[in-house]
């Protein structure tokens, strides 16, 4: 073949295969992509960023975060958990079935697990056995029940609950999954911190939110103000070793501020079908409606929890 | 013509019937414009690898540089890359690909003012994308960060580059092709297929979700492992035979390797844990094993070329750069296998052990089979010898103590990272500090890298001067005012 048109056919040839393979296909396969529901809840999901953590997005890719901190967890299978949820009727015929299933030396360790239900009866295992398990401890009216477990060093780490899927990314552009961990993977960092004025502490500086930090300060994104009649709301509160001399404020500018609210969104922790997990049922503190745990600094920001 | 190349009769393909003694104008008509490509090649490498340790000496102090936006971790080291990838990779390998063309077709490079415009477009991109990626404009997609405006002009310049490779290919006096020029004449046609591709459904049109990442990765792909594998390559084979004054032991060898690199190369580049389809990470690790293959016939190849006896004592010091570059190459091919054949808790790809792998091929094996094609081609071109053969040397050495230890200790650390991220009770802060012990042994490797950049930059400049002080230079300049006036105002 010594001819410069076949040449070129073989190599389009070449190239337009692997086109079709990794450009065309995924398309085809995720392109149109929809919102899908939570398992078993059925709450739509996911639900856009509210406008200004779009606009920290912004800010995100602007600065390279993406560059030490990927937005990828890993799993490497899903386990079973067997939880005890109701003690029944009877509790020596439960004893007797927990000693059944569970490798216990004593009477009074399987007594133990039948205080301060809900809880793990056993752990790790494979969906078989946890339903077996689970079957053999509904006893007189006692109530067991199996939960789907995500398992990987990922998850053990408490990075998030669940594997990143293609669903969590759906409506952000540029999507940015960053290739290295320079610092930890921020997919779910919204569940960890969802305290926005933490991580507008941390973005200013770093090492006095956590002890051996390698980030580096965002200093360029506050301002250092004189405090003129009184202090600004928006002005950080920081620990002695970061704050600023006596009569001046630091006070996050516009960037930080939706740097910090993108931050908080990013919770990408539903149970979804194509990445299954239990979640406990909600435990509503008595006489208040709130939602519970955030401590979010803006309204946006609560507005886009997804439904657990 | 006054500077009279100095150039000896070469075969331009050892297979070939032997060609008859190359006219001087071969060399000498295209000096200009390459010596153009090359200087600012050499610039850009030289700018790339200031923010490169600017970005390393970040580590060993966060705080360092950390005042101003611009010259934050996420800007320069994008910067650096880019810098790294298109002000030199593709530059100086295209200028090495038209000169390869040109004496292995026996002609001269055809439309030279092509070369003139295109390299001058080509920089003015790379200068507005950097400005660009400082000035937040980045696109966010890693190895494609330039805004698009910057891509446009890169792009245009590119085709005219290209163009004249292509009139180049066509107007070849010998017909039958060397496989160096298979590789070249698709590398021509590849880049500007993989740009405007990812470039459109990334940037002009974007494409929703994942498939942004997948795209991305696809085209990482195809410009670090084909388009730089392309180049690089035709330049061993060439350089091999050439430069150890042997016949290439294997012609289908190196067509196989071709054909290999086509077509497995795109199909890699998505890592295990990407939220993706899972026949995705599948295939790029499929692809990355078959791909070993091809490192083994290269590997062969070149053996059988060489033999023991030159393999271990290079006389030339282009050949060490070759063979440097081989070794590099093959190095980190099998890095990538193995990396992600191996990684089953999908930790390592997160880790320095990948930076290394790409640095080692993008520095180690591209970057230097580049410097021994440029030693060799300058001196060719412009009809006088370097004026400090020894500072040559000098750079070889520095560059391959360089990048070992940019390397060695990057691979190692990343591996390490990964057994302790598997471990969930080590906290992820000791993870981190672990990791930038080696680090900050690879910032001397850095450092060295850049000190060795200095002597390419310095090579070339001191080599360029002694030419223009050549008194032949104002009738040649002469002559040529007119036709080179673009590239003149840059070099």
């Amino acid at each position: 073949m010594n001819y410069g048109p076949l040449l070129f056919l073989g190599a389009f040839f070449a190239l337009a295969a692997s086109w079709f393979g990794f450009v065309l296909t995924p398309q085809i396969q995720l392109g149109q992509l929809q919102q899908t529901n939570t398992v078993p809840a059925g709450v739509i999901y996911p639900l856009g960023r509210p406008g200004f953590a779009r606009e920290g997005l912004e800010v995100y890719r602007a600065n390279g975060c993406a560059y030490c901190h990927s937005q990828q967890v890993g799993q490497t299978g899903t386990t079973c958990n067997v939880v005890l949820d109701q003690p029944g009727t009877n509790p020596p015929a439960l004893i007797e079935a927990i000693l059944k299933v569970v490798p216990l030396e004593s009477q009074s360790r399987a007594r133990e697990l039948l205080t301060g239900l809900p809880k793990p009866v056993l752990e790790g295992l494979g969906k078989e056995a946890a339903d077996a398990a689970a079957k053999t401890l509904s006893v007189d009216g006692a109530k067991a029940s199996v939960w789907i477990v995500p398992a990987g060093p990922d998850i053990a780490r408490g990075w998030a609950k669940r594997r990143t899927v293609a669903e969590d990314f759906l409506f952000d552009s540029p999507v940015m999954l960053g290739a290295r961990r320079i610092g930890p993977d921020l997919a779910n960092v919204g569940v960890r911190l969802p305290d926005a004025r933490w991580h507008l502490r941390h973005l200013y500086a770093p090492r006095a939110e956590v002890k051996g930090s390698v980030m580096p300060p965002y200093g360029f994104l506050f301002e250092r103000r004189r405090i003129e009649r009184a202090r600004s709301p928006d002005a950080l509160d920081l620990p002695p070793v970061a704050a600023p001399e006596p009569g001046y404020e630091i006070v996050p500018t516009r960037e930080a501020r939706a740097l910090a609210a993108y931050l908080v969104s990013l919770q990408a922790d539903a149970p979804l079908f194509v990445a299954p997990l239990t979640v406990p049922a909600p435990v509503t503190p008595e006489g208040t409606n709130a939602a519970p745990g955030s401590a979010a600094a803006t309204n946006a920001l609560a507005t886009n929890s997804p439904a657990r | 013509m006054s500077a009279a190349p100095s150039s000896q009769p070469e075969p331009a393909s050892p297979s070939a019937p032997v060609p008859a003694p190359l006219p001087d104008t071969l060399d000498v008509s295209a000096r200009v414009p390459l010596l153009a490509l090359f200087l600012s090649a050499a610039g850009w490498l030289l700018i790339g690898s200031v923010f490169a340790l600017i970005a390393s000496i970040k580590f060993h102090a966060p705080g360092f540089l950390a005042g101003s936006g611009w010259l934050t971790y996420g800007r320069i080291y994008p910067v650096s890359t880019n810098l790294f990838l298109y002000g030199f990779c593709v530059q100086a390998g295209l200028g090495v690909a038209l000169w390869l063309l040109g004496r292995l077709g026996q002609t001269t490079l055809a439309q030279l003012w092509l070369v003139g415009v295109g390299g001058f477009l080509w920089n003015l991109g790379v200068i507005a994308g950097v400005l660009g990626v400082l000035d937040r404009a980045s696109t966010g997609f890693e190895h494609l960060e330039m805004p698009g405006y910057a891509a446009m002009i890169m792009f245009l310049g590119y085709v005219l580059l290209a163009l004249c490779g292509v009139l180049t290919f066509h107007q070849r006096k010998l017909r039958e092709l060397y496989a160096s020029q298979w590789f070249l004449f698709t590398a021509l046609f590849w880049f500007p297929w993989i740009y405007s591709t990812a470039n459109l459904l990334l940037v002009t049109f974007p494409v929703r979700g994942v498939v942004q990442s997948i795209l991305d990765w696809w085209y990482s792909q195809n410009l670090q492992v084909v388009w730089l594998g392309l180049v690089g390559l035709a330049i061993v084979f060439y350089f091999i035979p050439k430069l150890s004054d042997r016949e290439l032991h294997s012609r289908y060898l190196a067509v196989l390797v071709f054909w290999m690199l086509v077509l497995l190369g795109p199909w890699g580049g998505i890592p295990n844990s990407a939220p993706v389809p899972a026949w995705l990470p599948v295939a790029s690790t499929i692809s990355a094993v078959l791909l070993v293959t091809a490192l083994i016939a290269v590997a062969l190849n070149v053996y059988r070329t060489i033999g023991c006896v030159a393999l271990a004592a290079p006389g030339n010091p282009s050949l060490s750069f070759t063979l440097f570059a081989v070794a590099a190459f093959i190095i980190a091919g099998l890095m990538r296998a193995f990396g992600g054949l191996l990684d089953s808790t999908q930790e390592l790809q997160f880790t320095w052990f990948a930076t290394a792998r790409s640095q080692l091929h993008a520095c180690g094996f591209f970057a230097m089979a580049v410097f021994g094609a440029v030693y060799w081609i300058l001196p060719r071109i412009i009809g006088l010898e370097f004026p400090w053969p020894k500072l040559v040397r000098a750079h070889f050495w520095v560059a391959a103590v360089g990048i070992t230890l940019l390397v060695l200790p990057l691979a190692i650390g990343g591996i390490v990272q990964a057994l302790q991220l598997q471990k969930p009770n080590i906290p992820f802060t000791t993870i981190a500090n672990t990791g930038l012990t080696f680090l900050r042994v690879s910032t001397i490797g850095d450092l060295l890298l850049l000190c060795g950049h200095l002597i390419f930059l310095g090579n070339l400049i001191s080599l360029a001067l002694k030419f223009y002080s050549v008194p032949a230079r104002a009738a040649y300049m002469a002559a040529t005012a007119d036709l080179f006036k673009t590239v003149e105002a840059k070099s």
